[in-house]
């Protein structure tokens, strides 16, 4: 996030799309509610189903599945041409306005509503409330980024921020809302393929020397990796010979999960190291057991930068260690000591090698945490980014095409579906699952469907029903649900035993490799 | 006199804008006790245990509603302040199951209304929150008993059919924190008051259960709660303050970051709460990081390294894994580079064991090809 998120309840106006933020981050959701109740701020919800949170919303835009860049091109259309955008920080802070200008030209609402599905009048209406508050707010979620253009959405929801002013002040900014836990801290500790911890970016020859020089190795490669949704493939074709995954089970998560299991079984050698016997780890050479988050000390990094501290509350079961020693053990092994004594040493390496890290140390963050980027030890921390200038100068906006989804219904796969989570569980389910309460309220995967599509294929709220995708079926239950709307289904993602991802495209969105899980065909029919 | 001052107890305090008594006390470290005054919520004055003195105004006032006002002189433990607050609690404990001990035991009459508690309860134990109930506190501050007044029977019987909260109406005070807590600050709007008088009663629209209602089951309701009227399921009568030992922890579900406070007793976590006072979330939570806690002690937890032979997992120490793991690894990356090979970490574990899990991606296998499943 650019700001924080005590922030929200600063702004006046609150845009929340690709979020459903009552079950995802519920806590956030309480911000933004208080927001609207107790301090009169605006807010527009913009997706597909009808959420918990359009209930509190001035405005609900429902676009068709995969039009964000549409509606977010109109939005900015109507802005400029009513010249109700932030002149003076257009003219001062960024450049490209004018190739943007150029490319939201012909995004009328007209246009717009063409495409989206979005009433023309809405979309002038959302643009004036937007444009017209002193601070205003971005969220969004997986909603965005889960589609072949997501990296195109996200360039778009910038444009528009920035195009109004909102960056840099209290109230405003773009917020992207962290899905699990530590995705912030796994980014920013360089579990990515292109960079080292803190965006150092691995082609650049004064990080690998650096780096070199730190760790006491030599022939760091200056060759930037694949990401995961490219490591699949590579297996699939043989070319990838062994795997080493800690705490994720992509077997679940993965798109296209059918093609993601034959994938796997070509490596030479698998090794998942997690929690519980997850469905990855069954299909391991070597299993390695680690301790949870209650049994060890370390950090987290929320979504809006904030490293935290992580506490050891109890012992482990059985003969358990940390992830990090393990890794360590194998390392020594193969000859490279890394030569930690505990999690705080770990840490201090963290902080001596990442800029943005460099001032934070245990001692600091022992009550309340800190946002990074926090460069040295006197420095009180970042809470809203991009207050003076961006770190590349000015902020620069990108003229974004509209693309379709990659998927689109036909006559024998009539029905949009998107996936997402539900409030009582988390992601592919391996923990909540475990709390009979959590299962007590949501037991079972389920397939939600509007009243006048259920009737349309003769489906009955509680049938078991087959859904097929041109990759996969899974059985579920039906509920029907004022939450849908026609045309759409949805589905969530944590029940292995219905994998949402037997049905979804694992379609990439060229920059950021993420997959189109929020949209593919799909047709219902009754199980047998 | 100073313009934008006032005196408790003697003491010249400044204020400041639109500040209540309470707050102006609180801030310069006088403690006013309070009841239904909940932080963070709209303050509805209900309970007037936190009543003051203030000179020139002919009744006590509320001290969590009533604006400082320059020039004011208040007395917060005044002769007449301290009886006022007695007859609160007084009343308080006499309605409802306040089976705290506080009461005269030579009468002898404790016995017989400890008796219809626990058959109430079906316990024969002593109030769940015993020792952690901010009334409990209040009388034994004031030295107050709950025989002062006839005891009023409870009406409505326990609610315990959802799987995390009980909601004991017969300690129900009234107080509205819950609904406050429900409304104003996680804006659920799943409770609020019902029925009038002596009927009244908290209830969940249309007064059905909290499991058919609106609610959520993110505790706000129970962690506000300042008796023993709403407690978490698992955990009533599990554990005493005096026995749990507590740590500051951050929730790993989701990218919020919620700060929880485990209580552990046996090298269990027998309850968690929300961590008061500090970002991001002062106190709140959602139903997972709440009450998503058992898959810690699940008896499905991998305790020991694995080896698969001939297509079944085997038990292995934990030095045979790694030399094998070390040497598989050393072979592939020998034989097939660096680059044949793959890091997955994880969204999930700390930022220590990420950095490490690239370091030795980077360092030792000599590739960059490390990713998590974010974009999953
Ligand atoms: S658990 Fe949450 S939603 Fe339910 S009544 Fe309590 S505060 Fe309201
Ligand atoms: S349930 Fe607890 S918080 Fe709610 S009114 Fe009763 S005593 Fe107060
Ligand atoms: S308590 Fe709920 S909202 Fe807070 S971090 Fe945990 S899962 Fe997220
Ligand atoms: S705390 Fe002030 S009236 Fe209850």
């Amino acid at each position: 996030m650019t700001n924080t998120i005590a922030d929200i309840e600063e702004a006046d106006v609150i845009l929340i799309t690709g979020s459903n933020t009552t079950e995802n981050h519920p806590v956030i959701s309480s911000f933004v509610k208080r927001a609207v109740t107790r301090r009169g701020a605006k807010l527009i919800v913009v997706d597909p189903r009808r959420i918990k949170l359009a209930e509190f919303s001035e405005k609900w835009l429902r676009p068709n599945l995969g039009t964000d860049v549409a509606w977010l091109n109109g939005l900015m259309h109507v802005i400029i041409k009513e010249e109700l955008y932030d002149k003076a920080f257009v003219e001062k802070r960024t450049e490209g306005f004018d190739a943007l200008k150029a490319a939201v030209e012909k995004f009328t609402p007209e246009h717009v509503t063409e495409i989206t599905g979005i009433p023309a009048r809405d979309i002038v209406e959302a643009a004036r409330i937007y444009a017209g508050a002193k601070a205003a707010s971005i969220l969004y979620c997986m909603g965005i980024t889960q589609h072949t253009t997501g990296t195109d959405n996200v360039k778009s929801l910038a444009n528009l921020a920035m195009l109004c002013g909102n960056i840099g002040i209290p109230g405003g900014g773009v917020n992207p809302l962290r899905g699990q836990n530590n995705v912030q801290g796994a980014c920013d500790m360089g579990g990515l393929p292109n960079v080292f911890s803190g965006y150092q970016p691995v082609n650049d020859p004064g990080n690998i020397s650096k780096m070199e020089k730190a760790w006491g190795v030599t022939g760091l490669s200056d060759k930037p990796g694949l990401t995961v949704t490219e490591m699949v493939p590579m297996a699939h074709k043989g070319e990838f010979k062994a795997m080493y995954i800690i705490g994720e089970n992509p077997l679940v998560s993965d798109a296209d999960l059918n093609h993601a299991e034959a994938s796997f079984s070509q490596l030479d050698f698998l090794v998942v190291q997690d929690i519980f016997m997850t469905e990855t780890a069954k299909t391991a050479d070597v299993v390695l057991p680690s301790c949870c988050f209650a049994e060890k000390d370390g950090t987290f990094s929320n979504t809006e930068r904030r490293v935290q501290r992580v506490r050891k509350a109890v012992e482990p079961p059985g003969d358990v260690w940390e992830d990090w020693r393990i890794t360590a053990e194998i390392a020594s092994r193969m000859g490279y000591d890394m030569g930690f004594e505990n999690a705080e040493a770990v840490f201090a390496e963290i902080a001596m090698v990442t800029p943005s890290y460099g001032g934070i140390t245990w001692e600091r963050i022992d009550r309340e945490g800190l946002h990074w980027p926090c460069p040295s030890t006197d420095h009180p921390g970042t809470p809203i980014l991009h207050t003076e200038t961006f770190p590349i100068g000015r902020g620069k906006f990108f003229p974004i095409a509209f693309i379709p989804p990659a998927e689109i219904t036909d006559d024998e796969y009539p029905l949009y579906m998107t996936t997402g989570r539900v409030l009582y569980h988390y992601h592919t389910g391996t923990m909540t699952r475990k709390t009979e309460g959590l299962n007590e309220r949501s037991p079972e995967s389920f397939v939600e469907i509007s009243k006048a599509d259920a009737a349309k294929y003769d489906l009955k709220d509680g049938d078991r029903v087959k859904v097929a995708s041109r990759r996969g079926e899974i059985e579920v239950v039906l509920s029907v649900s004022d939450k849908a709307v026609d045309g759409t289904v949805f589905i969530p993602f944590h029940f292995a035993e219905a994998a949402a991802n037997r049905l979804t495209n694992s379609a990439l969105d060229p920059v950021s490799k993420i997959p189109e899980f929020k949209v593919c065909a799909v047709k219902i029919s009754k199980a047998a | 006199m100073d313009e934008k001052t006032i005196l408790i107890n003697g003491n010249r305090l400044t204020i400041q804008p639109e500040e209540t008594i309470l707050e102006t006390a609180r801030r310069n470290g006088i403690d006013i006790p309070t009841l239904c005054h909940l932080k963070g919520a709209i303050p509805t004055g209900a309970c007037r245990i936190c009543v003051v003195e203030v000179e020139k105004a002919r009744a006590l006032m509320p001290a969590c509603t009533t604006p400082a006002q320059p020039g004011m002189v208040v007395h917060t433990e005044s002769p007449e302040v301290v009886n006022s607050r007695r007859i609160s609690i007084e009343l308080l404990l006499s309605s409802g199951n306040h089976n705290c001990s506080v009461r005269k035991s030579d009468t002898g009459s404790f016995t017989s209304f400890q008796l219809e508690v626990q058959k109430y309860d079906n316990t024969d134990d002593l109030c769940p929150v015993w020792g952690d109930c901010e009334l409990q506190d209040l009388a034994y501050r004031y030295q107050v008993s709950g025989e002062a007044f006839e005891s009023t029977k409870t009406k409505y019987p326990m609610e315990t059919v959802n799987p995390f909260i009980v909601r004991d109406f017969s300690r129900c005070i009234l107080c509205g924190r819950c609904v406050q807590a429900c409304n104003d600050i996680q804006v659920n709007n799943a409770i609020s008051f019902g029925y009038r008088g002596s009927e009244a009663k908290i209830v969940a629209s249309g007064d059905r259960a909290l499991k058919d209602s609106d609610c959520v089951f993110c505790g706000e309701c129970v962690q506000a709660c300042p008796v023993g009227a709403l407690v978490e399921k698992e955990c009533r009568y599990a554990w005493r303050p005096w026995e749990a030992r507590k740590v500051k922890t951050t929730c790993s579900y989701c990218g919020v970051g919620c700060q929880l406070t485990l209580h552990i007793m046996d090298n269990q976590v027998i309850k968690v709460a929300g961590t008061e006072d500090v970002a991001p979330n002062n106190g709140s939570l959602c139903v997972k990081g709440r009450f998503g806690y058992s898959f810690i002690h699940s008896p499905e937890r991998l305790t020991t390294p694995l080896i698969k032979e001939n297509g079944k997992f085997r038990e292995a120490g934990w030095e045979e894994a790694l030399n094998l793991v070390a040497k598989r690894f050393a072979e592939i990356r020998d034989t097939h580079g660096g680059d044949s090979m793959g890091v997955l970490t994880s969204a999930r574990v700390t930022n220590e064991d990420n950095y490490l899990a690239q370091k030795f991606a980077r360092g030792v296998l000599k590739t960059n090809n490390i990713d998590h499943c974010a974009r999953l």
